[in-house]
């Protein structure tokens, strides 16, 4: 009795001291990113519609993902993620007069995507999204405001054994637990998928060979290989096509015409490649063309 | 339906290697499930104290968590290799993990079985000159392997359930499938989930239904 009186206070000092520990994290960057976006002075819009009501409520929730440095990247301690998505999501929430800090950027993981936009925990996701036939069935997507391919990163020392998706069958390619890529690399190259939480996990898995390849778009993998060049490359030519779009709530078309028309407008004034250069851009890739989007249905 | 029934040999496949998983950490928490319930009520104090440790930080810790200290502390060990191209580094790793965290429940179930045994079986085993590992061995584990039969059940039906958890680390069990289908074929989340349950519920089914065997055998011989 005496000892398990004992033993409960030692445990009650234990969690009291690491939770004291964690505690300690106040007051660091905060990340974000100086790309001027455009904050509309009290836009109109008609009455009903999704943008009047986040435009009146002043404030959204983003789906984006935060372990793709680049595209969507929470640095550690900082508050607010950067990335190429993200500045997108900034350009959206802009035109609807919504401030950087008036935006909750909500961590949405592949699988999570389209629960998240049904159920209405995110107003729009900008999280590598691409655009396919069947996602389509259940959510919607504007877009593409971007357009990648899939590749293949490898260690330094395979750079001439893989060489392309042909080299695949039979190898460890990892990729992010319900990714396309991954399937793709699975059902028509014969890889032996390894699925992983993140695409950190799977830089990880290579680095201690317990995978071979890492697949996914390009973009991401560039991130990467500029991270650790004496150790990893990334090799081939992009060996599918993935066109990033914004999802939204399905069958909200004036939203989708909304989104669709904001980011041509900031493809048409500069604002489209200037968010590329300071994000994507960093890798040493050149500015592509800005994408032709898909009309709404 | 159609998703199911277009994809099955595929749902098979996923399923076949849950079933390994289970067979190998199934096998895996038997023998050192038994091993350590023997420490726990051994007569020497140190080897109790060792079962005793093993359990508290075993059991005490997130299965998760168990299967990512082997997915990452292996290759920092230098112990990355694959058994096989289809039992790979990540399935050895969690089948290690799931085999390791269920031993401490299989020990703990076994262990109220010893202790439902009267005294005076043990005692009557050590008067006629019997080691504690023949009295154990002949004597009490018999008798209490069959009253620990509807526990085992649960903690194996427990472990048929936590295979799910070795997709976290990279294993390309059924719940992958799951996934890799739902994000395939979003409009048919609903049909995938229910026939992913079944499939589970199917092998729990099967436990249970080798349990009532073993419990039936074990009423008839006492």
């Amino acid at each position: 009795m005496k000892f398990a009186r004992t033993s409960a206070i030692a445990a009650g000092t234990l969690l009291t001291l690491l939770l004291a520990a964690c505690g300690n994290d106040a007051g660091s960057p905060s990340g974000g990113s100086n790309v001027d976006v455009t904050v509309a002075d009290k836009p109109e819009f008609p009455a009903g519609s999704t943008m009047a009501k986040l435009a009146d409520a002043g404030k959204m929730t983003i789906g984006v993902k935060i372990d793709q440095p680049g595209i969507g990247f929470l640095k550690p301690g900082a508050e607010m993620p950067e990335g190429f998505d993200i500045e997108i999501g900034r350009i959206v929430a802009g035109a609807l007069g919504i401030e950087d800090s008036d935006v909750t950027w909500k961590e949405t993981i592949s699988d999570n995507r389209e629960p998240y936009l049904i159920d209405g925990t995110d107003d729009i996701v900008v999280a590598s999204y691409s655009i396919t036939e069947d996602r389509r069935k259940v959510v919607g997507q504007a877009g593409p405001y971007y357009v990648t391919g899939q590749q293949l990163l490898v260690r330094e020392e395979d750079k001439d054994k893989i060489t392309g998706p042909d080299d695949l069958k039979g190898i460890k390619v990892c990729s992010v637990t319900g990714s396309t890529s991954l399937t793709t690399a699975e059902d028509e190259y014969g890889a032996d998928p390894v699925p992983q939480g993140t695409y950190s996990e799977c830089v990880d898995a290579l680095e201690n060979k317990t995978t071979d390849a890492v697949t996914t778009d390009g973009a991401i993998l560039l991130g990467y290989e500029a991270e650790n060049p004496d150790e990893l490359q990334v090799v081939g030519e992009p060996f599918s096509e993935e066109r990033y779009g914004v999802g939204y709530k399905k069958g909200d078309t004036d939203f989708c015409q909304f989104i669709t028309d904001t980011l041509q407008k900031a493809m048409d004034d500069g604002t489209w490649a200037k968010a590329f250069e300071a994000t994507l851009g960093q890798s040493g890739v050149e500015t592509p063309e800005p994408p032709k989007m898909d009309p709404c249905q | 339906m159609n998703v199911l029934i277009d994809n099955f040999p595929e749902i098979l496949d996923g399923f076949i290697k849950t079933l390994w998983l289970l067979l190998f950490a199934g096998l895996i928490a038997m023998v050192l499930g038994t091993l350590l319930a023997a420490m726990r009520v051994s007569p020497i104090g140190v080897v109790r104290g060792a079962g005793t440790t093993y359990i508290n930080m075993v059991r005490n810790t997130p299965l998760l968590l168990i299967l990512f200290l082997f997915r990452d502390a292996f290759p920092q060990l230098g112990f990355a290799v694959d058994f096989t191209d289809y039992f790979n580094f990540f399935f050895v790793a969690a089948t290690l993990g799931l085999g390791l965290y269920t031993a401490a429940f299989v020990c703990e179930a076994l262990r109220s079985g010893v202790n439902s045994i009267p005294v005076g079986q043990a005692e009557a085993a050590r008067s006629i000159g019997m080691t504690f590992s023949q009295s154990m061995t002949t004597v009490i584990l018999p008798q209490a392997f069959r009253a620990v039969v509807p526990p085992l059940a649960n903690t194996y039906i427990a472990l048929a359930k936590n295979t799910s958890v070795a997709l976290a680390i990279g294993v390309t069990e059924a719940g992958y499938v799951m996934g890799k289908l739902t994000n395939d074929n979003a409009a048919d989340r609903w049909w995938i989930f229910f026939g992913f349950a079944a499939g589970y519920i199917a092998i729990v089914w099967a436990i249970a239904g080798t349990a009532k065997v073993f419990e039936r055998r074990g009423a008839v011989s006492r």
